[in-house]
C-alpha cells in the first residue's frame, strides 16, 4: 500500500462499512417482520470485515477483529442456541420448546419471541464467527492482494 | 387482459434473467483467468438471486445474494491467491467426457421439470401439506408476522441448530487445517504486537487514520 492510487476505493469503503454493518443489524432484528434472519445477517456482518480486510490489508483487519475472537464468537453462538434448548428443559418443557421458557399456555407469545430472538442471535454469532474464521484461514496464508491482481 | 399483460411481463423477466445466467455460465466455462471466473461466478449468484425474487422466493434470494454473491466470492478471491492465476488449457479430447455427463444430466433435469407443479400452484404438494398448516397456525402459535421465521426457528428449531453447528464445524475444520500455527499471519501479528507495543507496523501517512 505504498502508492496511493487506491484512495477512492479506500474512501468509498470507509463510508460503506458502517452502512453494511447497520444493514446487517437491520436484517437481524427485522427478521420477525420481513425476509432475513440470523444467517443472512451473520454473513453480511462478516462481509463488512472481509471488505475491510480486502481494502486495508488482512493484518489491520486481524488487529481490529482478532482470529481468536472470531473462533470464540462462533462457539459462543452455538452455545447460546443450544443453551436456549437447555433453558426450556430446565423449565420443564422439551428441548427448544419456547412455549415452556416462561411456562405459558398455548397462545402465549412471550416465550416464542424471546426464544427466537436468542436463537437468531446464536445463529448470527455462529455464522459470522465461522465465516470470518474461514476467511482468515485462507487470507492469512498470504500477505495481501498485490496491485496487479486487482 | 391485465392478467395476460402481467404474465407476458413475468415471462420476459424470466427469459432475460435465465438468458443472462446461460451467457454467464458459458463464459465461465470458456474463460481461463481465475480472477474473471471468480467475479463471473459472483455475478451468476447475483442474477440467480434476482431470479429467486422474481419467482417470489425472497428469503432464498436474500441468502443467495449474501452467501453466493458476497461470501463465496470473497472466500474464492482469498483462495485464488494461494494458487496460479490461470487454469491450464485441457486437451479437447478430455473435455468430451464431462460434456457428455453435462448434456445427459441436463436432459434428465429437463425431463423431470415436466412433472413439476406450476409456480404458486395452490394444489402442489408443498402448498397443500405441512406448508398450509404452518400458514394457518403460525400466527396463533407464535405471534410472529413473517411466517418463515417461526418455521425456521420454532417448528424446525432442531434443523436450524444443526445448520448452525455445521457452519461452526466447517469454520473450526478450516481453521484447524489452514489457520493455526507459527506460520500463520495471526501468529506473526501477535508476536509483532508483543515486541513492538503501540507502534504502527506500516507507518505511512494514509494508514494512520485507518487505525482509528
Amino acid at each position: 500500500m505504498k502508492s496511493d492510487h487506491h484512495v477512492i476505493l479506500r474512501v468509498i469503503t470507509k463510508t460503506l462499512i458502517p452502512v453494511i454493518v447497520l444493514y446487517g443489524l437491520y436484517v437481524q432484528f427485522h427478521g420477525d417482520f420481513g425476509p432475513g434472519g440470523g444467517f443472512q445477517a451473520g454473513v453480511i456482518l462478516a462481509v463488512a470485515v472481509i471488505l475491510y480486510a480486502l481494502v486495508f490489508g488482512v493484518p489491520s483487519a486481524m488487529r481490529a477483529v482478532p482470529p481468536a475472537f472470531t473462533r470464540s464468537l462462533s462457539a459462543i453462538g452455538v452455545l447460546l442456541y443450544a443453551g436456549v434448548g437447555f433453558w426450556a428443559l430446565l423449565q420443564g418443557g422439551q428441548y427448544l420448546e419456547y412455549q415452556a421458557l416462561f411456562q405459558e399456555e398455548p397462545g402465549g407469545h412471550h416465550g416464542q419471541h424471546v426464544g427466537i430472538i436468542l436463537i437468531e442471535l446464536g445463529v448470527l454469532f455462529g455464522v459470522s464467527g465461522a465465516m470470518l474464521t474461514i476467511f482468515y484461514a485462507f487470507a492469512g496464508r498470504v500477505a495481501e492482494i498485490r496491485d496487479e491482481d486487482w | 387482459m391485465d392478467m395476460s399483460d402481467l404474465d407476458i411481463g413475468m415471462a420476459l423477466v424470466n427469459i432475460v434473467l435465465l438468458g443472462l445466467l446461460f451467457v454467464v455460465g458459458i463464459s465461465i466455462a470458456r474463460l481461463r483467468s481465475l480472477f474473471a471466473i471468480v467475479m463471473l461466478s459472483g455475478i451468476y449468484s447475483l442474477v440467480s438471486a434476482v431470479w429467486y425474487v422474481a419467482v417470489d422466493a425472497v428469503d432464498v434470494g436474500f441468502t443467495e445474494a449474501a452467501v453466493g454473491a458476497g461470501m463465496s466470492t470473497a472466500i474464492l478471491l482469498g483462495a485464488m491467491l494461494l494458487t496460479s492465476r490461470t487454469a491450464k488449457p485441457e486437451k479437447s479430447l478430455r473435455q468430451l467426457g464431462p460434456l457428455l455427463v453435462c448434456v445427459a444430466t441436463g436432459i434428465m433435469l429437463i425431463y423431470a421439470t415436466v412433472d413439476l407443479p406450476a409456480v404458486g400452484d395452490p394444489n402442489s404438494p408443498a402448498n397443500t401439506g405441512v406448508g398450509l398448516t404452518y400458514l394457518r397456525v403460525a400466527w396463533y402459535d407464535t405471534g410472529i408476522e413473517n411466517v418463515v421465521t417461526p418455521v425456521l426457528g420454532s417448528y424446525r428449531g432442531f434443523d436450524t441448530l444443526g445448520e448452525t453447528t455445521v457452519v461452526f464445524v466447517a469454520g473450526i475444520a478450516v481453521a484447524l487445517l489452514l489457520g493455526f500455527g507459527e506460520r500463520s499471519l495471526a501468529e506473526t501479528i501477535r508476536n509483532e504486537d508483543r515486541t513492538l507495543p503501540k507502534k504502527p507496523v506500516t507507518p505511512s501517512p494514509d494508514d494512520e487514520e485507518t487505525d482509528a
